[in-house]
């Protein structure tokens, strides 16, 4: 009994020792989670923004894609309701225009700014990461007073509120506080004195305001990027954001001058066109001064290994083209023939590779580890406000499952060295669930 | 559905459609042209081709959303007289039996010009491949497409707006 008596006290004290933990957790957790709400302020009067700030807002917030997510296809500007389905629920974007009750019309530059810094709204709670703030924290406080100038002369717009479908308890807010200490290491951008100006201006513009990293770096079970793999390429809005790094795979090399091309244009001769999520980026960035853009190819070109190297595009074009002949004349591959019939009238090229008769063997799509780029242009098109302008791809949605997978296989086949593509056809039945996102 | 604003032979047009209604029916039905056919409905035979953008594309499989802020031309805006190179070498050989693909075809062949002013046979065969022709005609078609290339060679611009 009395050994009893004595586990009962142990036990008792070790339960009470435990409780203690968990409040004194909870009060630090609470003490770390907890932040102030921002003094509300009256709506600025648009017109005690200087033009000039406005009008640098304005290009910023074009670099940096606000309206791509604060607005919904067809809907009015920075009002929020964009849909992002993330692994945890689907998440919408909020009203960012300044709307006193359903925006941020009452919000001081103050406010504004630690959202952009911390990712914490003005009434003190923590915003979702589906908001880069882990990019924005690097901004400097002229951008972002640049930005809230900007955004705070749009016409206010009357928005309800958007229902989150993120599931108890990864709804409470306050856990992002635990989020952000294991993955929220904010610090301002540091010049790195051993590089070229224009490197330093692309590295500000490609890991801040324009967030590269958010679509092109994958992300862990818990939705924060994986620093040790950035810019390795991730499945993003039911696309891929090809890696930026040395992986990629395109055979032409993505030298300065093709990512120059490519960003202020969405045209790389030697790789395709802005597609998809992709599109709204190069309408973004070509708002940007075209020394900015190159700054921004400066940085990637570092980063890939290309800067500095001179690789001659000539062979790998002569190879491109001789490949493009495969599929040409009589055949009775039926593979080949869909090729013939479908694609060549546009895609054959002869012999010199002309941008806007895009070169298969060379394009990204096509060299890509995952086929669903690709899929997602046949079953899809491109718009003509994507990545040329004024063109279009026509969406070959008629096409069977069985088609999009034999015009895959092939092209991969007869104009890339690499290897198949497993499972084409059942990824094209999931891409084709999917449904189109025409923007 | 969307408003979607286009231009469409020099005219600007704004409809509001389901975002995937094909363009071809836009324009046959809506705007009344019936110069562009209906042939296979799955961009596989080219009857329906147009130029959007300068470009020839398929506008049986051209979800019109897609061409918002574009210029589309097709069969009756190529050239106000009809008298655009490719139309001429098709009068003059007598390229049409039945008829039904020629709109198709001409504007195929039109947009192919820009892209290859000077075509091989090869090259014709593998741009015009697209484009079929159920009498049979391609003999003639493709002496058409040469004729019209010697046309443009020897200066005659067309008075079509085509974009490179």
């Amino acid at each position: 009994m009395g050994n009893h008596d004595g586990a009962d006290v142990s036990m008792k004290r070790a339960l009470a020792a435990i409780a203690v933990v968990i409040v004194a957790g909870l009060i630090a957790f609470g003490v770390l989670a907890w932040r102030s709400a921002i003094a509300p302020i009256a709506r600025p009067d648009p017109s005690s923004f200087p033009a000039v700030l406005v009008a640098r807002g304005e290009k910023l917030a074009a670099a940096g894609y606000c309206a791509s997510c604060h607005t919904v296809r067809g809907g009015q500007p920075f009002a929020g309701g964009y849909a992002m389905p993330t692994q945890f629920g689907t998440i919408y974007s909020t009203n960012i225009s300044p709307d006193v009750a359903s925006g941020i019309g009452n919000w001081s530059e103050a406010a504004f700014k630690r959202a952009m810094r911390e990712g914490v709204a003005r009434d003190g709670s923590h915003l979702f990461p589906a908001f880069p703030y882990d990019h924005f924290n690097k901004l400097t406080d002229a951008d972002i007073g640049a930005l809230y100038a900007y955004v705070m002369t749009r016409p206010a717009v009357s928005s309800s509120e958007y229902k989150n479908t993120v599931p108890f308890p990864l709804s409470i807010r306050a856990l992002q506080a635990g989020w952000k200490l294991l993955f929220f290491h904010p610090e301002p951008f540091k010049p790195d004195p051993a590089r070229s100006a224009a490197w330093n201006r692309g590295a500000y513009l490609a890991e801040g305001l324009s967030h590269c990293g958010a679509c092109h770096t994958p992300r862990n079970v818990l939705g924060a990027e994986k620093r040790s793999k950035a810019f390795a390429g991730a499945p993003i809005d039911n696309w891929i954001a090809p890696p930026l790094d040395k992986t990629n795979p395109a055979p032409v090399p993505w030298d300065q001058a093709e990512l120059t091309a490519y960003l202020g244009t969405g045209v790389s001769r030697y790789h395709g066109t802005a597609a998809g999520p992709m599109a709204p980026v190069v309408h973004g960035l070509a708002q940007l001064p075209p020394a900015d853009v190159d700054a921004i190819a400066t940085y990637f070109a570092m980063l890939n290994g290309t800067a500095g190297k001179k690789v001659d595009p000539a062979p790998i074009i002569a190879r491109a083209l001789a490949a493009d002949r495969n599929g040409t004349g009589l055949t009775y591959d039926p593979a080949a023939r869909l090729y013939a019939a479908a694609c060549a009238s546009c895609h054959f090229n002869g012999d010199k590779a002309n941008p806007l008769r895009p070169q298969l063997a060379l394009n990204n799509a096509v060299n890509l580890d995952d086929p669903t780029n690709f899929i997602q242009v046949i079953l899809h098109g491109i718009d003509a406000k994507d990545g040329a302008p004024g063109v279009v791809m026509p969406a070959f949605s008629r096409f069977s499952d069985a088609d999009v997978a034999r015009i895959a296989n092939w092209l991969r086949a007869t104009r890339t060295d690499k290897a198949p593509w497993p499972d084409v056809e059942k990824k094209a039945s999931a891409i084709r669930a999917q449904g189109s996102e025409r923007k | 559905m969307t408003i979607t604003s286009f231009t469409i032979n020099g005219r600007a047009v704004r409809v509001n459609l389901d975002d995937e209604t094909p363009l071809l029916w836009v324009i046959r039905d809506e705007i009344g042209l019936t110069g562009t056919k209906f042939g296979c409905g799955i961009g596989m035979c080219g009857a329906c081709t147009v130029h959007v953008g300068g470009r020839a594309t398929r506008s049986c499989i051209t979800p019109i959303a897609s061409i918002d802020g574009a210029a589309v031309t097709t069969i009756e805006g190529l050239d106000p007289a009809a008298n655009h190179p490719v139309q001429k070498a098709w009068r003059e050989i007598q390229v049409p039996q039945c008829g039904y693909c020629q709109s198709g075809q001409i504007m195929q062949a039109a947009a192919m010009l820009v892209d290859f002013p000077n075509p091989t046979d090869a090259d014709i065969d593998a741009v015009m491949t697209g484009n079929l022709c159920r009498c049979m005609t391609y003999v003639r078609i493709r002496a058409a497409v040469r004729q019209a290339a010697g046309e443009m060679a020897a200066g005659v611009v067309p008075t079509a707006k085509v974009k490179a």
